[in-house]
């Protein structure tokens, strides 16, 4: 059964067309991810399915209702970690999950057996009492985090959650949430940058400039790349940019050399360096991970986008470096 | 008002109690605020000022001082409503607008919780009444504190109403010099309002708290000469008007409150 459903989903600030009609259902029990570089319009479906912002056009239904027609229902139905933070820094730790737990109406008991559990997960058990200014930044993500998952909504949007924090902490607040899958059957959405993060999802779907460029399961998405990757490094880059694109296809220029995908990888790289015209310094071959998904399907690595690099894909590898 | 509202409205007011208690700095700065004026200019005032039919040993102090009071509630209920565009600018409010509850909640929890706090803080400044020769009989300060939680009531969704239409900080200082300071000085806090100039006898009569101030000296001075000296409408008048405005605003803030936050 699908719980979220979106059709043709657009908003438009002013002339900046942010997301530009996007269509995916996530089923019940599903941990589902966008991925996307920078201004690909993550937040902006987020804060829509959310009722936070209205749609210019399209329609989406959260766990049966409407965002726009029923936007009280949908709040019933949803938790939401944000990107930037929203906790009150002059309340202390305990007193922001607290809050939370009135405005959501969780029991009391509840809360009482949640809160320890959920402040020992992040590490913030022996600083409760302390307000939340007094915190590092990793602390108020941490106790962020704590706080949206202090209620056990339908539909949990994830927006950037993990974002600078350490992998141990990565790895205990993501071993909670499916846990909360596996037990309670929430749904997860959630944006990322961590693929790491990406491969343990149940589906993906890359975004970019608003659109979404593939979507499927992480091996779907990896098949997509076809083969192995092979990053080969050579004197004349340039030469041998033309010595690949007329053997196996125009290659991608990363900061570690060129990239492409050939299938039988291992048969292939004796040849490969015997007969390329300039000397090669390195080669290296590797099964396809989600980078070189995000990478073929965008043309930018995930890790070292600029922030408004907007340029197409050729611009980029003619570029050179 | 179902159960979730009521919840709703009480998370609200709590919070404001609690960072009010919290705030020393700014209890204390709230606090000086007013006796600085008392002391300063309420005595340099009080050598220079003459006025007309003011009965033997009238003391200016003791006129301002219920203005004094009207001061303390006004720039701190308007004041704690406005927080919200702090709040919006960083971001807490997301968390209440996302929440399943209605949003008006949050237009009244702001309003009870602004008023609650100005109220007590305009209870504290009543400590140094004796400071402008005025003592009070409990019954007297009980009243004023029904007074003044009417009156900040008022106040607060007028700053709720402003905060809802302000888009970012920057507008703050603007209200507060062309508005909320001209709200202040036309009331009637700082001087006898009865032999002022057309315009101006106009614009204190379109001033809220023209009326709050006048009821609180209906409760100050009672039936003494001064009362019937300085006293300028009935109490079922100013109460009438603090009540009708309050409301109006009330509904406003709550409407605009629901259609954006
Ligand atoms: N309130 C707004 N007003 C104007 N433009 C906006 C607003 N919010 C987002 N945008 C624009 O919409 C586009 C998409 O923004 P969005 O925040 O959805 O990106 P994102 O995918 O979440 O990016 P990031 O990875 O940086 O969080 C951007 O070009 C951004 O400038
Ligand atoms: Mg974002």
């Amino acid at each position: 059964m699908a719980v979220i459903e979106v059709h043709d989903l657009q908003r438009r600030f002013g002339s900046v067309q942010a997301v530009r009609g996007v269509n995916f259902e996530v089923k019940e029990g599903e941990i589902f991810a966008f991925l996307g570089p920078n201004g690909a319009g993550k937040s902006t479906t987020i804060s829509m399915l959310a009722t936070l912002l209205h749609p210019t056009a399209g329609t989406a239904k959260v766990a049966g209702f409407d965002i726009v027609r029923e936007p009280d229902r949908v709040r019933h139905s949803i938790g939401i970690v944000f990107q930037d933070p929203t906790l009150d820094d002059r309340l202390t730790a305990e007193e922001n999950l607290q809050f939370h737990a009135l405005l959501y109406n969780v029991d009391s008991r509840i809360v009482k057996e949640r809160v320890p559990k959920l402040l020992e997960m992040v590490e913030l058990l022996d600083r409760r009492k302390s307000l939340v200014r007094t915190f590092s930044g990793g602390m108020k993500r941490r106790l962020e985090i704590a706080r949206g998952l202090l209620h056990h909504p339908k539909v949990l949007f994830l927006d950037e959650p993990t974002i600078g924090l350490d992998p141990q902490t990565r790895a205990r607040i993501w071993e909670y949430v499916r846990g909360l899958r596996d037990q309670e059957g929430i749904t997860v959405f959630m944006t990322t940058h961590y693929m790491d993060e990406a491969e343990v999802c149940d589906r993906i779907a890359v975004i970019d400039h608003g659109q979404i460029v593939a979507l499927g399961t992480p091996s779907e998405l990896k098949a997509l790349v076809g083969g192995d990757v092979i990053t080969l490094a050579a004197n004349d880059q340039e030469k041998a940019r033309q010595f690949i694109a007329a053997q196996y296809g125009e290659p991608i220029v990363t900061p570690s050399g060129l990239q492409f995908e050939v299938t039988g990888g291992e048969t292939i790289i004796p040849e490969l360096v015997a007969r390329c015209p300039t000397p090669v310094r390195a080669i290296s071959l590797r099964k396809p991970t989600l980078d070189d998904v995000f990478l073929k399907l965008t043309g930018r690595e995930i890790r070292d986008e600029p922030p408004q690099n907007h340029r197409p894909r050729m611009a980029r590898i003619h570029g050179g470096r | 008002m179902g159960a979730a509202a009521t919840r709703a409205i009480y998370t609200i007011w709590l919070r404001d109690v609690k960072r009010f208690f919290r705030e020393r700095s700014r209890i204390l700065g709230m606090l000086l605020q007013p006796i600085l004026f008392l002391v300063l200019v309420g005595n340099g005032i009080a050598s220079s000022f003459q006025m007309a039919g003011a009965p033997a040993g009238f003391n200016y102090l003791e006129f301002m001082f219920p203005g004094i009071v009207g001061m303390t509630v006004l720039f701190s209920s308007v004041f704690s409503a406005m927080s919200v565009v702090w709040d919006r600018e960083f971001g807490f409010l997301k968390e209440v607008v996302v929440a399943p509850v209605p949003r008006w909640t949050l237009a009244i929890g702001k309003a009870l919780g602004g008023s609650t706090t100005a109220m007590i803080q305009g209870a504290i400044i009543l400590i140094v009444a004796p400071l402008a020769g005025i003592s009070l009989s409990l019954a007297t300060v009980l009243k004023i504190l029904v007074l003044l939680f009417v009156i900040s009531l008022a106040l607060a969704s007028l700053g709720l109403v402003i905060a809802a239409n302000l888009s970012s900080m920057e507008g703050f200082q603007i209200i507060m010099n062309f508005l909320i300071m001209p709200m202040f000085f036309l009331s009637g806090a700082l001087f006898p309002l009865k032999n002022v100039a057309t315009w101006m006898a106009v614009l204190t009569k379109i001033d809220p708290l023209t009326y709050g101030v006048d009821a609180l000296r209906h409760v100050f001075y009672g039936q003494s000469a001064l009362g019937s000296l300085l006293i300028q409408f009935p109490i079922l008048t100013d109460l009438a008007v603090v009540i009708l405005i309050g409301a109006v605003l009330l509904t406003a803030a709550t409407v605009s409150f629901n259609r954006t936050a």
